[in-house]
Protein backbone atom coordinates (compact mmCIF):
# COMPACT_ATOMS: atom_id res chain seq x y z
CA UNK A 1 0.00 0.00 0.00
CA UNK A 2 3.15 2.61 0.20
CA UNK A 3 4.42 2.44 -3.66
CA UNK A 4 5.42 6.16 -3.04
CA UNK A 5 7.94 7.65 -5.56
CA UNK A 6 10.89 8.88 -4.41
CA UNK A 7 12.22 10.71 -7.20
CA UNK A 8 14.41 13.05 -5.50
CA UNK A 9 16.41 10.22 -3.38
CA UNK A 10 19.46 9.25 -4.57
CA UNK A 11 20.23 5.45 -5.56
CA UNK A 12 22.26 3.73 -3.30
CA UNK A 13 25.86 3.88 -4.48
CA UNK A 14 26.74 0.31 -3.68
CA UNK A 15 23.99 -1.01 -6.87
CA UNK A 16 25.52 -1.74 -10.08
CA UNK A 17 23.96 0.20 -12.53
CA UNK A 18 22.99 -0.92 -15.96
CA UNK A 19 24.15 0.27 -18.88
CA UNK A 20 21.13 2.24 -19.66
CA UNK A 21 19.85 3.80 -16.76
CA UNK A 22 15.77 3.19 -16.68
CA UNK A 23 13.60 5.78 -15.22
CA UNK A 24 10.41 5.69 -13.96
CA UNK A 25 8.58 2.89 -12.42
CA UNK A 26 11.37 0.43 -14.11
CA UNK A 27 14.04 2.00 -11.59
CA UNK A 28 14.01 -1.00 -8.89
CA UNK A 29 13.68 1.62 -5.95
CA UNK A 30 10.84 2.68 -6.75
CA UNK A 31 8.11 -0.02 -5.41
CA UNK A 32 9.20 0.80 -1.35
CA UNK A 33 6.49 -1.47 0.67
CA UNK A 34 8.06 -3.29 3.00
CA UNK A 35 5.44 -5.77 3.17
CA UNK A 36 6.19 -6.77 -0.42
CA UNK A 37 8.29 -9.80 -1.04
CA UNK A 38 8.40 -13.60 -1.63
CA UNK A 39 6.80 -14.89 1.51
CA UNK A 40 3.45 -12.38 0.84
CA UNK A 41 3.40 -13.25 -2.56
CA UNK A 42 3.69 -16.78 -1.66
CA UNK A 43 1.11 -16.51 0.98
CA UNK A 44 -1.83 -15.34 -0.93
CA UNK A 45 -0.60 -17.61 -4.30
CA UNK A 46 -1.29 -20.39 -1.36
CA UNK A 47 -4.68 -18.75 -0.62
CA UNK A 48 -5.60 -18.75 -4.03
CA UNK A 49 -5.11 -22.17 -5.49
CA UNK A 50 -7.96 -23.51 -3.21
CA UNK A 51 -10.13 -20.58 -4.03
CA UNK A 52 -9.35 -21.05 -7.67
CA UNK A 53 -9.30 -24.69 -7.96
CA UNK A 54 -13.39 -24.65 -6.48
CA UNK A 55 -14.23 -22.16 -8.77
CA UNK A 56 -12.89 -23.67 -11.48
CA UNK A 57 -15.16 -26.73 -10.45
CA UNK A 58 -18.30 -25.69 -9.82
CA UNK A 59 -17.80 -23.90 -13.51
CA UNK A 60 -17.40 -27.12 -15.00
CA UNK A 61 -19.78 -29.03 -13.33
CA UNK A 62 -22.16 -26.29 -14.50
CA UNK A 63 -20.80 -25.85 -18.17
CA UNK A 64 -21.32 -30.06 -18.22
CA UNK A 65 -25.24 -29.24 -15.85
CA UNK A 66 -26.33 -27.88 -19.30
CA UNK A 67 -26.07 -31.61 -20.29
CA UNK A 68 -24.21 -29.25 -23.54
CA UNK A 69 -24.32 -33.29 -25.28
CA UNK A 70 -28.08 -33.01 -26.12
CA UNK A 71 -29.47 -31.27 -28.58
CA UNK A 72 -29.88 -27.57 -28.61
CA UNK A 73 -28.47 -27.72 -24.91
CA UNK A 74 -24.51 -27.06 -25.75
CA UNK A 75 -24.08 -23.14 -24.89
CA UNK A 76 -20.61 -23.36 -27.55
CA UNK A 77 -19.75 -24.89 -30.30
CA UNK A 78 -19.86 -28.33 -28.99
CA UNK A 79 -17.50 -30.06 -31.43
CA UNK A 80 -14.48 -27.78 -30.23
CA UNK A 81 -15.43 -29.25 -26.48
CA UNK A 82 -14.02 -31.14 -23.96
CA UNK A 83 -15.91 -34.54 -23.09
CA UNK A 84 -18.39 -34.56 -20.38
CA UNK A 85 -17.08 -35.41 -16.80
CA UNK A 86 -19.30 -35.18 -14.36
CA UNK A 87 -23.48 -34.58 -14.11
CA UNK A 88 -25.18 -34.79 -10.98
CA UNK A 89 -27.06 -38.27 -10.47
CA UNK A 90 -30.83 -37.82 -9.87
CA UNK A 91 -30.65 -39.46 -6.51
CA UNK A 92 -28.80 -35.96 -5.45
CA UNK A 93 -31.21 -33.18 -3.70
CA UNK A 94 -32.88 -30.69 -5.90
CA UNK A 95 -30.58 -28.42 -5.01
CA UNK A 96 -27.68 -29.39 -5.66
CA UNK A 97 -26.94 -27.42 -8.63
CA UNK A 98 -28.15 -24.48 -6.40
CA UNK A 99 -25.29 -25.46 -4.05
CA UNK A 100 -22.38 -25.66 -6.78
CA UNK A 101 -23.40 -22.86 -8.64
CA UNK A 102 -23.77 -20.38 -5.58
CA UNK A 103 -20.57 -21.39 -4.50
CA UNK A 104 -19.13 -20.66 -7.97
CA UNK A 105 -21.12 -17.05 -7.75
CA UNK A 106 -20.05 -16.34 -4.03
CA UNK A 107 -16.27 -17.87 -3.62
CA UNK A 108 -15.79 -15.90 -6.91
CA UNK A 109 -16.39 -12.42 -5.88
CA UNK A 110 -15.12 -13.46 -2.10
CA UNK A 111 -11.90 -13.59 -3.83
CA UNK A 112 -12.03 -10.83 -5.66
CA UNK A 113 -9.85 -8.76 -2.91
CA UNK A 114 -7.21 -11.76 -3.11
CA UNK A 115 -6.64 -11.60 -6.40
CA UNK A 116 -6.11 -7.93 -6.07
CA UNK A 117 -3.73 -8.10 -3.49
CA UNK A 118 -1.83 -10.77 -5.37
CA UNK A 119 -1.60 -8.46 -8.00
CA UNK A 120 -0.64 -5.74 -6.30
CA UNK A 121 2.42 -7.91 -4.10
CA UNK A 122 4.23 -8.30 -7.65
CA UNK A 123 3.83 -5.21 -9.58
CA UNK A 124 7.24 -4.95 -9.60
CA UNK A 125 7.54 -7.36 -11.50
CA UNK A 126 5.83 -5.74 -14.33
CA UNK A 127 8.18 -2.76 -14.36
CA UNK A 128 11.20 -5.41 -13.83
CA UNK A 129 14.80 -4.23 -15.42
CA UNK A 130 16.30 -5.53 -17.86
CA UNK A 131 12.83 -6.80 -19.09
CA UNK A 132 13.88 -10.07 -20.46
CA UNK A 133 17.12 -11.77 -20.03
CA UNK A 134 16.61 -15.21 -22.01
CA UNK A 135 13.80 -17.43 -23.94
CA UNK A 136 13.12 -18.59 -21.08
CA UNK A 137 11.83 -15.15 -19.41
CA UNK A 138 10.12 -13.76 -22.53
CA UNK A 139 8.27 -17.18 -22.43
CA UNK A 140 7.50 -16.84 -19.16
CA UNK A 141 6.22 -13.03 -19.18
CA UNK A 142 4.03 -13.85 -22.02
CA UNK A 143 2.43 -16.43 -19.63
CA UNK A 144 2.22 -13.86 -17.21
CA UNK A 145 0.36 -11.47 -19.29
CA UNK A 146 -2.36 -13.87 -20.21
CA UNK A 147 -2.53 -14.92 -16.69
CA UNK A 148 -3.06 -11.24 -16.17
CA UNK A 149 -5.67 -10.51 -18.91
CA UNK A 150 -7.69 -13.87 -18.02
CA UNK A 151 -8.24 -13.32 -14.58
CA UNK A 152 -9.39 -9.67 -15.27
CA UNK A 153 -11.51 -11.35 -17.97
CA UNK A 154 -12.83 -14.07 -16.28
CA UNK A 155 -14.06 -11.80 -13.19
CA UNK A 156 -14.99 -8.90 -14.91
CA UNK A 157 -17.31 -11.18 -17.33
CA UNK A 158 -18.70 -13.22 -14.26
CA UNK A 159 -20.05 -10.05 -12.48
CA UNK A 160 -21.67 -8.32 -15.51
CA UNK A 161 -23.25 -11.82 -16.28
CA UNK A 162 -24.58 -11.87 -13.03
CA UNK A 163 -25.48 -8.13 -12.68
CA UNK A 164 -27.17 -8.68 -15.96
CA UNK A 165 -25.08 -6.12 -17.38
CA UNK A 166 -23.77 -6.87 -21.34
CA UNK A 167 -21.73 -3.52 -22.24
CA UNK A 168 -19.36 -5.19 -24.60
CA UNK A 169 -21.54 -6.54 -26.91
CA UNK A 170 -20.16 -10.37 -26.65
CA UNK A 171 -22.09 -14.01 -26.03
CA UNK A 172 -21.35 -14.69 -22.49
CA UNK A 173 -20.64 -18.34 -22.92
CA UNK A 174 -17.59 -18.29 -24.71
CA UNK A 175 -15.95 -15.82 -23.78
CA UNK A 176 -16.53 -16.83 -19.95
CA UNK A 177 -15.88 -20.81 -20.89
CA UNK A 178 -12.73 -20.53 -23.09
CA UNK A 179 -11.38 -18.09 -20.81
CA UNK A 180 -11.41 -20.13 -18.12
CA UNK A 181 -9.33 -22.87 -20.21
CA UNK A 182 -6.85 -19.65 -20.89
CA UNK A 183 -6.93 -18.68 -17.05
CA UNK A 184 -7.08 -22.13 -15.72
CA UNK A 185 -3.64 -24.04 -18.02
CA UNK A 186 -1.27 -20.94 -17.13
CA UNK A 187 -2.60 -21.01 -13.72
CA UNK A 188 -1.27 -24.55 -13.36
CA UNK A 189 2.02 -23.72 -15.20
CA UNK A 190 2.75 -20.57 -12.96
CA UNK A 191 1.99 -22.61 -9.48
CA UNK A 192 4.06 -25.48 -10.88
CA UNK A 193 7.23 -23.01 -11.60
CA UNK A 194 6.61 -20.92 -8.35
CA UNK A 195 6.41 -23.99 -6.48
CA UNK A 196 10.05 -23.41 -5.58
CA UNK A 197 9.62 -20.35 -4.49
CA UNK A 198 6.71 -20.75 -2.45
CA UNK A 199 8.91 -23.68 -0.61
CA UNK A 200 11.86 -21.43 -0.70
CA UNK A 201 9.75 -18.41 1.28
CA UNK A 202 8.28 -21.02 3.57
CA UNK A 203 11.54 -22.38 4.68
CA UNK A 204 13.64 -19.48 4.90
CA UNK A 205 10.90 -17.30 7.17
CA UNK A 206 8.44 -20.32 8.27
CA UNK A 207 5.41 -20.80 6.80
CA UNK A 208 2.84 -18.61 9.23
CA UNK A 209 5.62 -16.60 11.29
CA UNK A 210 5.91 -13.30 9.59
CA UNK A 211 2.19 -13.42 10.70
CA UNK A 212 3.15 -13.18 14.28
CA UNK A 213 4.67 -9.79 13.92
CA UNK A 214 2.97 -6.71 14.49
CA UNK A 215 3.56 -3.29 13.34
CA UNK A 216 6.22 -3.13 15.33
CA UNK A 217 7.93 -5.71 14.35
CA UNK A 218 7.26 -5.61 11.23
CA UNK A 219 10.40 -6.35 8.87
CA UNK A 220 11.03 -5.85 5.23
CA UNK A 221 11.95 -9.53 3.64
CA UNK A 222 15.72 -9.18 3.10
CA UNK A 223 16.18 -7.80 -0.86
CA UNK A 224 18.41 -9.66 -2.63
CA UNK A 225 15.78 -12.30 -1.82
CA UNK A 226 13.68 -11.46 -5.10
CA UNK A 227 12.38 -8.80 -6.89
CA UNK A 228 9.32 -8.47 -5.01
CA UNK A 229 11.58 -7.47 -2.13
CA UNK A 230 12.18 -3.79 -2.35
CA UNK A 231 15.44 -2.45 -2.49
CA UNK A 232 15.05 0.70 -0.93
CA UNK A 233 11.94 0.21 2.39
CA UNK A 234 9.77 2.30 3.60
CA UNK A 235 8.88 2.23 7.37
CA UNK A 236 5.55 0.03 7.52
CA UNK A 237 2.63 1.28 7.96
CA UNK A 238 0.39 -1.95 8.55
CA UNK A 239 1.71 -5.26 9.13
CA UNK A 240 1.17 -8.64 6.77
CA UNK A 241 -1.31 -10.00 9.20
CA UNK A 242 -2.77 -6.35 9.00
CA UNK A 243 -3.08 -6.09 5.33
CA UNK A 244 -4.66 -10.23 5.10
CA UNK A 245 -7.03 -9.01 7.83
CA UNK A 246 -8.04 -6.14 5.46
CA UNK A 247 -8.44 -8.56 2.26
CA UNK A 248 -10.25 -11.41 4.41
CA UNK A 249 -12.37 -8.80 5.86
CA UNK A 250 -13.58 -7.89 2.48
CA UNK A 251 -14.18 -11.35 1.31
CA UNK A 252 -16.18 -11.62 4.24
CA UNK A 253 -18.44 -8.53 3.62
CA UNK A 254 -18.80 -9.93 0.66
CA UNK A 255 -19.84 -12.79 1.59
CA UNK A 256 -22.48 -10.92 3.84
CA UNK A 257 -23.71 -8.34 1.09
CA UNK A 258 -24.11 -11.19 -1.43
CA UNK A 259 -24.77 -15.05 -0.22
CA UNK A 260 -28.19 -14.64 1.25
CA UNK A 261 -29.30 -14.79 -2.93
CA UNK A 262 -27.84 -18.24 -3.33
CA UNK A 263 -29.14 -19.82 -0.11
CA UNK A 264 -32.94 -18.71 -0.16
CA UNK A 265 -35.25 -18.07 1.78
CA UNK A 266 -35.22 -15.33 4.60
CA UNK A 267 -31.55 -15.00 4.03
CA UNK A 268 -32.21 -13.53 0.48
CA UNK A 269 -33.48 -9.97 2.79
CA UNK A 270 -30.19 -10.40 4.24
CA UNK A 271 -27.82 -9.38 1.37
CA UNK A 272 -28.56 -5.93 1.01
CA UNK A 273 -25.91 -5.82 -2.64
CA UNK A 274 -27.02 -9.41 -4.45
CA UNK A 275 -28.26 -8.85 -7.66
CA UNK A 276 -31.07 -10.90 -6.72
CA UNK A 277 -31.14 -10.40 -2.97
CA UNK A 278 -34.74 -9.22 -2.45
CA UNK A 279 -38.01 -9.83 -2.19
CA UNK A 280 -40.86 -8.06 -4.24
CA UNK A 281 -43.81 -9.00 -2.13
CA UNK A 282 -45.88 -11.51 -0.06
CA UNK A 283 -47.67 -13.22 -2.99
CA UNK A 284 -47.24 -17.34 -4.63
CA UNK A 285 -46.09 -15.56 -7.18
CA UNK A 286 -43.14 -12.99 -6.00
CA UNK A 287 -40.32 -14.72 -6.12
CA UNK A 288 -37.46 -13.83 -8.76
CA UNK A 289 -37.70 -14.61 -12.61
CA UNK A 290 -34.54 -14.77 -14.88
CA UNK A 291 -36.55 -13.55 -17.62
CA UNK A 292 -40.29 -11.48 -18.18
CA UNK A 293 -42.95 -13.06 -19.87
CA UNK A 294 -42.90 -9.45 -21.73
CA UNK A 295 -38.80 -9.58 -22.85
CA UNK A 296 -40.67 -13.36 -23.76
CA UNK A 297 -42.27 -11.27 -26.19
CA UNK A 298 -44.97 -13.93 -24.91
CA UNK A 299 -48.96 -12.13 -25.12
CA UNK A 300 -52.09 -12.95 -23.20
CA UNK A 301 -53.79 -14.40 -26.97
CA UNK A 302 -50.76 -16.76 -27.27
CA UNK A 303 -51.55 -18.17 -23.79
CA UNK A 304 -55.00 -17.77 -23.80
CA UNK A 305 -58.27 -20.35 -24.27
CA UNK A 306 -56.69 -21.77 -27.42
CA UNK A 307 -53.40 -22.53 -25.95
CA UNK A 308 -52.41 -25.99 -26.27
CA UNK A 309 -48.90 -28.21 -25.18
CA UNK A 310 -48.39 -31.00 -27.88
CA UNK A 311 -47.08 -33.87 -26.65
CA UNK A 312 -45.27 -36.20 -29.07
CA UNK A 313 -44.10 -39.35 -28.86
CA UNK A 314 -44.50 -42.52 -30.87
CA UNK A 315 -48.46 -40.78 -30.59
CA UNK A 316 -49.23 -37.24 -30.30
CA UNK A 317 -51.66 -35.45 -28.28
CA UNK A 318 -52.76 -31.58 -28.37
CA UNK A 319 -53.55 -30.94 -24.61
CA UNK A 320 -55.44 -27.62 -23.47
CA UNK A 321 -55.00 -26.20 -19.55
CA UNK A 322 -58.45 -28.37 -18.85
CA UNK A 323 -57.10 -31.38 -20.36
CA UNK A 324 -53.85 -31.01 -18.11
CA UNK A 325 -55.82 -29.62 -14.96
CA UNK A 326 -57.84 -33.15 -15.16
CA UNK A 327 -55.24 -35.52 -15.37
CA UNK A 328 -53.51 -36.64 -11.90
CA UNK A 329 -52.03 -33.75 -10.07
CA UNK A 330 -48.68 -33.55 -7.89
CA UNK A 331 -47.06 -31.13 -5.51
CA UNK A 332 -43.51 -30.79 -5.37
CA UNK A 333 -40.83 -28.98 -3.78
CA UNK A 334 -38.08 -28.01 -5.81
CA UNK A 335 -35.71 -25.52 -6.22
CA UNK A 336 -34.62 -22.69 -9.55
CA UNK A 337 -31.32 -22.34 -9.51
CA UNK A 338 -30.11 -19.60 -11.97
CA UNK A 339 -26.95 -19.92 -13.37
CA UNK A 340 -26.24 -16.39 -12.24
CA UNK A 341 -26.16 -17.95 -8.51
CA UNK A 342 -29.63 -16.80 -7.46
CA UNK A 343 -31.88 -19.68 -6.50
CA UNK A 344 -35.50 -19.94 -5.18
CA UNK A 345 -37.56 -23.01 -3.64
CA UNK A 346 -41.38 -22.87 -4.37
CA UNK A 347 -43.83 -25.64 -4.15
CA UNK A 348 -44.92 -26.50 -7.23
CA UNK A 349 -47.86 -28.43 -8.67
CA UNK A 350 -48.48 -30.27 -12.06
CA UNK A 351 -48.85 -32.87 -14.16
CA UNK A 352 -45.59 -35.30 -13.89
CA UNK A 353 -43.40 -35.80 -16.89
CA UNK A 354 -43.25 -39.97 -16.56
CA UNK A 355 -47.52 -39.54 -16.82
CA UNK A 356 -46.81 -37.60 -19.94
CA UNK A 357 -44.51 -39.58 -21.63
CA UNK A 358 -46.62 -42.75 -20.56
CA UNK A 359 -49.28 -40.81 -22.52
CA UNK A 360 -48.18 -40.93 -26.27
CA UNK A 361 -45.85 -43.72 -25.84
CA UNK A 362 -42.40 -42.78 -25.01
CA UNK A 363 -39.99 -44.75 -25.14
CA UNK A 364 -37.84 -44.71 -21.53
CA UNK A 365 -34.66 -43.64 -22.45
CA UNK A 366 -36.17 -40.93 -24.95
CA UNK A 367 -34.68 -37.54 -24.71
CA UNK A 368 -37.31 -34.85 -23.98
CA UNK A 369 -37.35 -31.63 -26.02
CA UNK A 370 -39.29 -29.31 -24.59
CA UNK A 371 -40.08 -25.94 -26.68
CA UNK A 372 -41.21 -22.09 -25.40
CA UNK A 373 -43.53 -20.04 -27.30
CA UNK A 374 -40.82 -18.01 -26.98
CA UNK A 375 -38.92 -17.72 -30.11
CA UNK A 376 -35.46 -17.17 -29.70
CA UNK A 377 -32.60 -17.18 -27.43
CA UNK A 378 -31.20 -19.72 -25.01
CA UNK A 379 -34.41 -20.37 -23.19
CA UNK A 380 -36.45 -20.81 -26.29
CA UNK A 381 -36.00 -24.84 -25.82
CA UNK A 382 -34.03 -27.37 -23.82
CA UNK A 383 -33.09 -30.73 -23.96
CA UNK A 384 -33.67 -33.22 -20.57
CA UNK A 385 -32.02 -36.01 -20.71
CA UNK A 386 -33.60 -39.78 -19.96
CA UNK A 387 -33.01 -39.45 -16.25
CA UNK A 388 -33.91 -36.43 -15.75
CA UNK A 389 -37.53 -36.43 -17.16
CA UNK A 390 -38.31 -39.96 -15.64
CA UNK A 391 -37.53 -38.78 -12.33
CA UNK A 392 -40.57 -38.86 -10.28
CA UNK A 393 -40.01 -35.02 -9.29
CA UNK A 394 -40.08 -33.75 -12.61
CA UNK A 395 -43.33 -31.65 -13.42
CA UNK A 396 -45.14 -29.96 -15.62
CA UNK A 397 -46.10 -27.45 -13.45
CA UNK A 398 -49.47 -25.40 -13.73
CA UNK A 399 -49.39 -23.87 -10.36
CA UNK A 400 -46.73 -22.80 -7.58
CA UNK A 401 -47.68 -22.21 -3.99
CA UNK A 402 -51.17 -23.07 -4.83
CA UNK A 403 -51.83 -20.15 -7.22
CA UNK A 404 -52.21 -20.35 -11.03
CA UNK A 405 -48.38 -19.83 -12.16
CA UNK A 406 -48.22 -15.85 -13.25
CA UNK A 407 -47.19 -15.04 -16.92
CA UNK A 408 -43.92 -13.97 -15.91
CA UNK A 409 -43.60 -17.88 -14.30
CA UNK A 410 -44.24 -19.48 -17.32
CA UNK A 411 -47.97 -20.14 -17.52
CA UNK A 412 -49.64 -21.50 -19.07
CA UNK A 413 -47.44 -24.69 -18.01
CA UNK A 414 -43.87 -24.67 -17.43
CA UNK A 415 -40.99 -27.44 -16.81
CA UNK A 416 -39.78 -27.73 -13.77
CA UNK A 417 -37.28 -30.46 -12.98
CA UNK A 418 -34.77 -31.16 -10.04
CA UNK A 419 -31.03 -30.23 -10.13
CA UNK A 420 -30.77 -28.74 -13.27
CA UNK A 421 -29.86 -25.27 -14.45
CA UNK A 422 -32.75 -22.95 -14.36
CA UNK A 423 -33.12 -21.62 -17.73
CA UNK A 424 -34.04 -25.87 -18.48
CA UNK A 425 -37.16 -25.42 -16.77
CA UNK A 426 -38.95 -24.40 -20.01
CA UNK A 427 -41.27 -21.68 -19.23
CA UNK A 428 -44.28 -21.18 -21.89
CA UNK A 429 -44.35 -24.53 -23.11
CA UNK A 430 -45.75 -25.49 -26.41
CA UNK A 431 -44.39 -28.62 -27.19
CA UNK A 432 -42.98 -31.70 -25.41
CA UNK A 433 -41.56 -33.85 -28.16
CA UNK A 434 -39.97 -37.16 -26.63
CA UNK A 435 -37.00 -37.77 -29.42
CA UNK A 436 -35.26 -41.07 -29.57
CA UNK A 437 -31.60 -41.04 -28.00
CA UNK B 1 28.00 -36.82 -17.85
CA UNK B 2 27.84 -35.98 -21.68
CA UNK B 3 24.07 -35.49 -20.94
CA UNK B 4 24.56 -33.50 -18.00
CA UNK B 5 26.97 -31.36 -20.50
CA UNK B 6 24.03 -31.03 -22.94
CA UNK B 7 21.33 -30.21 -19.98
CA UNK B 8 24.13 -27.38 -18.95
CA UNK B 9 24.18 -26.26 -22.26
CA UNK B 10 20.28 -25.91 -22.94
CA UNK B 11 20.11 -24.30 -19.81
CA UNK B 12 22.63 -22.10 -20.30
CA UNK B 13 21.01 -20.56 -23.92
CA UNK B 14 17.39 -21.09 -23.12
CA UNK B 15 17.30 -20.15 -19.32
CA UNK B 16 15.92 -22.77 -17.66
CA UNK B 17 15.22 -26.39 -17.77
CA UNK B 18 13.89 -28.33 -20.71
CA UNK B 19 10.59 -28.97 -18.92
CA UNK B 20 9.91 -25.04 -18.54
CA UNK B 21 9.78 -24.91 -22.09
CA UNK B 22 7.63 -28.14 -22.58
CA UNK B 23 5.35 -26.59 -19.90
CA UNK B 24 5.44 -23.68 -21.79
CA UNK B 25 4.46 -25.02 -25.11
CA UNK B 26 2.11 -27.18 -23.94
CA UNK B 27 0.29 -24.39 -21.86
CA UNK B 28 0.58 -21.73 -25.29
CA UNK B 29 -1.26 -24.36 -27.31
CA UNK B 30 -4.00 -24.98 -25.30
CA UNK B 31 -4.41 -21.08 -24.69
CA UNK B 32 -4.24 -20.51 -28.74
CA UNK B 33 -7.06 -22.85 -29.27
CA UNK B 34 -8.86 -21.06 -26.16
CA UNK B 35 -8.55 -17.82 -27.60
CA UNK B 36 -8.96 -18.65 -31.43
CA UNK B 37 -12.52 -19.80 -30.43
CA UNK B 38 -13.08 -16.81 -28.33
CA UNK B 39 -11.84 -14.95 -30.86
CA UNK B 40 -14.31 -16.41 -33.79
CA UNK B 41 -17.01 -15.85 -31.37
CA UNK B 42 -16.14 -12.65 -30.00
CA UNK B 43 -13.71 -10.63 -32.59
CA UNK B 44 -10.02 -10.40 -32.51
CA UNK B 45 -10.27 -6.85 -32.23
CA UNK B 46 -13.03 -7.34 -28.88
CA UNK B 47 -10.57 -9.96 -27.44
CA UNK B 48 -7.56 -7.81 -27.43
CA UNK B 49 -9.24 -4.88 -26.69
CA UNK B 50 -10.71 -6.62 -23.57
CA UNK B 51 -7.59 -8.64 -22.56
CA UNK B 52 -5.10 -5.52 -23.12
CA UNK B 53 -7.70 -2.84 -22.15
CA UNK B 54 -8.18 -5.15 -18.88
CA UNK B 55 -4.26 -5.11 -18.05
CA UNK B 56 -3.62 -1.76 -18.83
CA UNK B 57 -6.51 -0.29 -16.73
CA UNK B 58 -5.78 -2.54 -13.80
CA UNK B 59 -1.62 -2.43 -13.76
CA UNK B 60 -1.19 1.24 -15.10
CA UNK B 61 -4.31 2.76 -13.95
CA UNK B 62 -6.38 1.24 -11.19
CA UNK B 63 -3.31 0.41 -9.24
CA UNK B 64 -1.16 3.50 -9.78
CA UNK B 65 -4.79 5.03 -8.61
CA UNK B 66 -5.27 3.73 -5.15
CA UNK B 67 -1.27 3.75 -4.42
CA UNK B 68 -1.66 7.54 -5.09
CA UNK B 69 -4.75 7.64 -3.25
CA UNK B 70 -3.19 6.02 0.06
CA UNK B 71 -0.27 8.35 -0.44
CA UNK B 72 -2.84 11.64 -0.50
CA UNK B 73 -4.65 9.96 2.49
CA UNK B 74 -1.27 9.16 5.14
CA UNK B 75 0.41 12.79 3.99
CA UNK B 76 -2.90 13.97 5.04
CA UNK B 77 -3.16 12.10 8.27
CA UNK B 78 0.95 13.27 8.71
CA UNK B 79 -0.47 16.40 8.43
CA UNK B 80 -3.20 16.27 10.92
CA UNK B 81 -1.72 17.39 14.74
CA UNK B 82 -0.46 14.69 16.82
CA UNK B 83 -2.99 13.65 19.92
CA UNK B 84 -2.03 12.18 22.64
CA UNK B 85 -3.58 8.84 20.52
CA UNK B 86 -0.21 9.44 18.03
CA UNK B 87 0.36 6.07 19.10
CA UNK B 88 -2.34 3.99 17.86
CA UNK B 89 -2.01 4.43 13.99
CA UNK B 90 -5.23 6.11 12.62
CA UNK B 91 -4.49 5.20 8.75
CA UNK B 92 -5.66 1.49 8.79
CA UNK B 93 -8.56 2.85 10.66
CA UNK B 94 -9.11 4.60 7.50
CA UNK B 95 -7.50 2.47 4.92
CA UNK B 96 -9.61 -0.35 6.10
CA UNK B 97 -13.62 0.80 5.92
CA UNK B 98 -12.13 2.55 2.30
CA UNK B 99 -10.46 -0.41 0.77
CA UNK B 100 -14.13 -2.80 1.27
CA UNK B 101 -16.25 -0.19 0.65
CA UNK B 102 -14.19 0.72 -2.83
CA UNK B 103 -14.32 -3.24 -3.45
CA UNK B 104 -18.27 -3.04 -3.41
CA UNK B 105 -18.24 -0.16 -5.47
CA UNK B 106 -16.35 -1.93 -7.78
CA UNK B 107 -18.01 -5.42 -7.80
CA UNK B 108 -21.51 -3.47 -8.09
CA UNK B 109 -21.07 -0.56 -10.00
CA UNK B 110 -23.24 -1.72 -12.50
CA UNK B 111 -26.09 -2.04 -9.74
CA UNK B 112 -24.83 1.07 -7.90
CA UNK B 113 -25.08 3.39 -10.88
CA UNK B 114 -28.11 1.85 -12.31
CA UNK B 115 -26.07 0.98 -15.74
CA UNK B 116 -27.38 -2.54 -15.49
CA UNK B 117 -30.94 -1.00 -15.20
CA UNK B 118 -32.52 -2.17 -18.82
CA UNK B 119 -31.05 -6.03 -18.91
CA UNK B 120 -31.86 -5.86 -14.51
CA UNK B 121 -35.27 -4.74 -15.90
CA UNK B 122 -35.71 -7.84 -18.70
CA UNK B 123 -34.56 -10.09 -16.72
CA UNK B 124 -36.24 -9.59 -13.62
CA UNK B 125 -39.22 -7.19 -14.00
CA UNK B 126 -38.49 -4.70 -11.70
CA UNK B 127 -36.18 -1.60 -11.70
CA UNK B 128 -32.81 -1.82 -10.10
CA UNK B 129 -33.61 0.44 -6.92
CA UNK B 130 -32.03 0.60 -3.86
CA UNK B 131 -28.87 -0.17 -4.73
CA UNK B 132 -26.74 2.45 -4.00
CA UNK B 133 -28.36 3.58 -0.84
CA UNK B 134 -27.32 0.55 0.41
CA UNK B 135 -23.88 0.80 -0.75
CA UNK B 136 -23.55 4.40 1.10
CA UNK B 137 -25.09 2.72 4.35
CA UNK B 138 -22.69 -0.33 4.16
CA UNK B 139 -20.12 2.08 3.85
CA UNK B 140 -21.21 4.49 6.14
CA UNK B 141 -22.02 1.22 9.20
CA UNK B 142 -17.75 0.02 7.89
CA UNK B 143 -16.33 3.68 8.53
CA UNK B 144 -18.16 4.25 11.77
CA UNK B 145 -17.16 0.50 13.37
CA UNK B 146 -13.75 1.14 12.22
CA UNK B 147 -13.89 4.39 13.73
CA UNK B 148 -14.86 3.39 17.40
CA UNK B 149 -12.55 0.25 17.34
CA UNK B 150 -10.20 3.44 16.85
CA UNK B 151 -11.84 5.30 19.60
CA UNK B 152 -11.50 2.02 22.08
CA UNK B 153 -7.59 1.63 21.15
CA UNK B 154 -7.11 5.40 21.67
CA UNK B 155 -8.43 5.31 25.28
CA UNK B 156 -6.92 1.64 25.92
CA UNK B 157 -3.21 3.71 24.98
CA UNK B 158 -4.18 6.45 26.87
CA UNK B 159 -5.25 4.29 29.87
CA UNK B 160 -2.16 2.45 29.75
CA UNK B 161 0.26 5.35 29.22
CA UNK B 162 -1.30 6.79 33.00
CA UNK B 163 -0.36 3.26 34.30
Amino acid sequence: MSATKARSRPVPAARPEPSRRPTGPVRSDVWRSPLRGPWLTSFLGVLLVPAITVIALTGFISHWAYHPELAGNATIAPGFDIPVLFQFPQSWPSWDYAATQGTHITLGLMTVPLVLAKLWSVIPKLFKWPTVRNLAGMLERLSLLLLVGSVLVEFLTGIFAIEDYSPLGVNFYPVHYYGAWVFGTVFVLHACLKFPVVRRAYRERGALKPLRAGLRETQPEPPGSSELAPVNPADPTISRRGLLAMVGGASLTIFAVQAGQSIGGPFRRLAPMAPRGREFGTGPNDFQVNHTAASAQITPAMTGARWRVTVVGATSVALSRQRLLAMAQATETLTISCTEGWSTTQRWTGVRLVDLARLVGASPGAILRAVSLETVGVNSQASLAAEQWSDQRALLALRVNGAELSPDHGYPARVIVPGAPGLHNTKWVRELRFEAA
Amino acid sequence: MRRAWGLGRFRRRYGASPLHLAGHLVVFAIAAFAIDRIASGAGLAKLIVLYAGLVIAHDLIFLPAYSGLDRAARAALARLPAPQSARVPVINHVRAPALISGLLLIIYAPLISGKADAGYLQASGHHLEGYLRNWLMISVVLFLGSGLIYAVRVRRAVVNARV
